[in-house]
């Protein structure tokens, strides 16, 4: 038998197309739940889509190597069971590590659990293939959740605080209270905004690449 | 009595499960094409809801939260499992969904030709965790008050993605860009919904 080298152009394709051509977010329309909520500040954004791809990638690679051994019927109960352990470990590590984020991220992390991305890519990949392709799938699909997340993040911090990643951007001396002309747009921090630029970035990507399919 | 009233109210308008943290938007994109089948979904949800958030608050107080052992001895004062509670909170729920579909296949068969399809759907359904996770973390002290937040979140996502459903119907006839077409244009109108629903942030309870 041949041996594939890793980074073959097969194993590349498997990480790269869910960054644009099936992005699970844009294409898919998977795991948006989590993906909005985390967004008002850059931080917790990248916080949040680092821990998705943990668990995606560790997932499938355990349920790929259990793939063998699971009876198929009871298959969704061992998912959930290796996801939600999965899950509590990333919560105990950003308790430990990172207090203030994971304080902001709430119940979000938890959240993850139920994230369709995580499920969706073990049930359509890692249950028909060997761990190593499953675990470029899973780091794929958390990268492609990720730059989603980190694009409708940077820019309601960077609208509506002026800030990026907590350092100033745009100069207090340009803002109205002293005396320059620039004020933040207060109603992007709000929940709803998040929703339209999502909407927005669907439609500059639907409009780049025609052959999207259109849900 | 008051306060279980303002915590339904609370959780239908102002912290509602779409429009202010996005849980069970899967679904809410997937099944939102027509209003009967959405209604239908979002029924589902809310009986889940108001089934699943009690359990798990009577579990979490009992079982789960620090020191809430000590009902059983003494020496289990100090013990802490509140780790354990991402994992009992998806088994429960997971459990009930299987529970309740069985019960209603036997005594309601009409019912459950109708809702069926929806019940699997809804054990990986983030509202229903994300209610219970809302509930642990806002610390609801009685078990009124967690199902008054369980069926006013329920009844808020009903709402949502009814209206959503509804104008949906309506947008059919609508001549949006193609590029926006579909889901582009639902995560923007969810968008304006939900800014109209930011109105009632002022409203003091």
């Amino acid at each position: 038998m041949k041996k594939e080298p890793i980074f073959s152009s097969k194993s590349l394709k498997l990480l790269t197309d869910p960054l644009g051509r099936t992005n699970p977010v844009t294409v898919l329309v998977l795991g948006i739940c989590s993906a909005l909520a985390v967004t008002a500040k850059l931080e917790p954004a990248v916080v949040m889509a680092i821990s998705v791809t943990a668990v995606i990638a560790v997932s499938n690679v355990i349920m790929s190597a259990l793939r063998n051994t699971i009876p198929n019927r009871i298959r969704i109960i061992v998912q959930l069971v290796v996801i939600s352990l999965l899950v509590i470990l990333v919560d105990q590590v950003l308790r430990a590590f990172a207090y203030a984020v994971s304080k902001q991220l709430s119940v979000f992390v938890g959240l993850i659990i139920t994230n369709c991305i995580v499920m969706g890519r073990i049930e359509a990949f890692a249950l028909s293939n060997k761990p190593l392709p499953a675990l470029l799938d899973g780091i794929g699909n958390g990268l492609g959740y990720g730059a989603i997340l980190v694009a409708v993040g940077f820019f309601r911090e960077l609208l509506g605080s002026g800030t990026l990643w907590g350092y100033r951007v745009i100069p207090s001396c340009f803002y109205v209270a002293n005396g320059g002309v620039y004020e933040n747009n207060g109603l992007i921090i709000l929940p709803p905004m998040a929703l339209i630029l999502l909407g927005i970035i669907i439609w500059i990507q639907r409009s780049r690449s025609k052959n999207l399919s259109g849900s | 009595m008051g306060d279980i009233v303002s915590i339904f109210i609370r959780s239908i308008f102002i912290d509602n499960m779409i429009f202010a943290y996005f849980l069970g938007m899967c679904s809410y994109i997937a099944v939102s094409k027509s209003v009967k089948i959405s209604a239908g979904l979002g029924v589902a949800v809310v009986s889940m809801l108001l089934i699943t958030v009690p359990v798990n608050y009577l579990l979490n107080k009992y079982v789960l939260s620090s020191g809430a052992l000590a009902w059983i001895s003494e020496d289990l004062g100090g013990v802490d499992l509140s780790f354990l509670s991402f994992i009992v909170f998806i088994a429960v729920i997971a459990s009930i969904v299987q529970i309740v579909e069985m019960v209603v296949e036997r005594f309601a068969p009409a019912l459950y030709s109708s809702l069926g399809i929806f019940l699997p759907l809804i054990a990986v359904n983030c509202a229903i965790l994300g209610g219970s996770l809302f509930m642990q973390e806002r610390g609801y002290q009685t078990l009124g008050q967690a199902a008054a937040f369980g069926l006013g979140s329920g009844v808020g996502w009903l709402l949502a993605i009814v209206g959503i459903a509804a104008i949906r119907e309506k947008l059919a006839y609508s001549n949006v860009p193609e590029p926006l077409r579909g889901l582009g244009i639902t995560f923007i109108i969810t968008g304006l919904m939900g800014i109209a629903f930011m109105g009632f942030m002022g409203v003091k309870l």
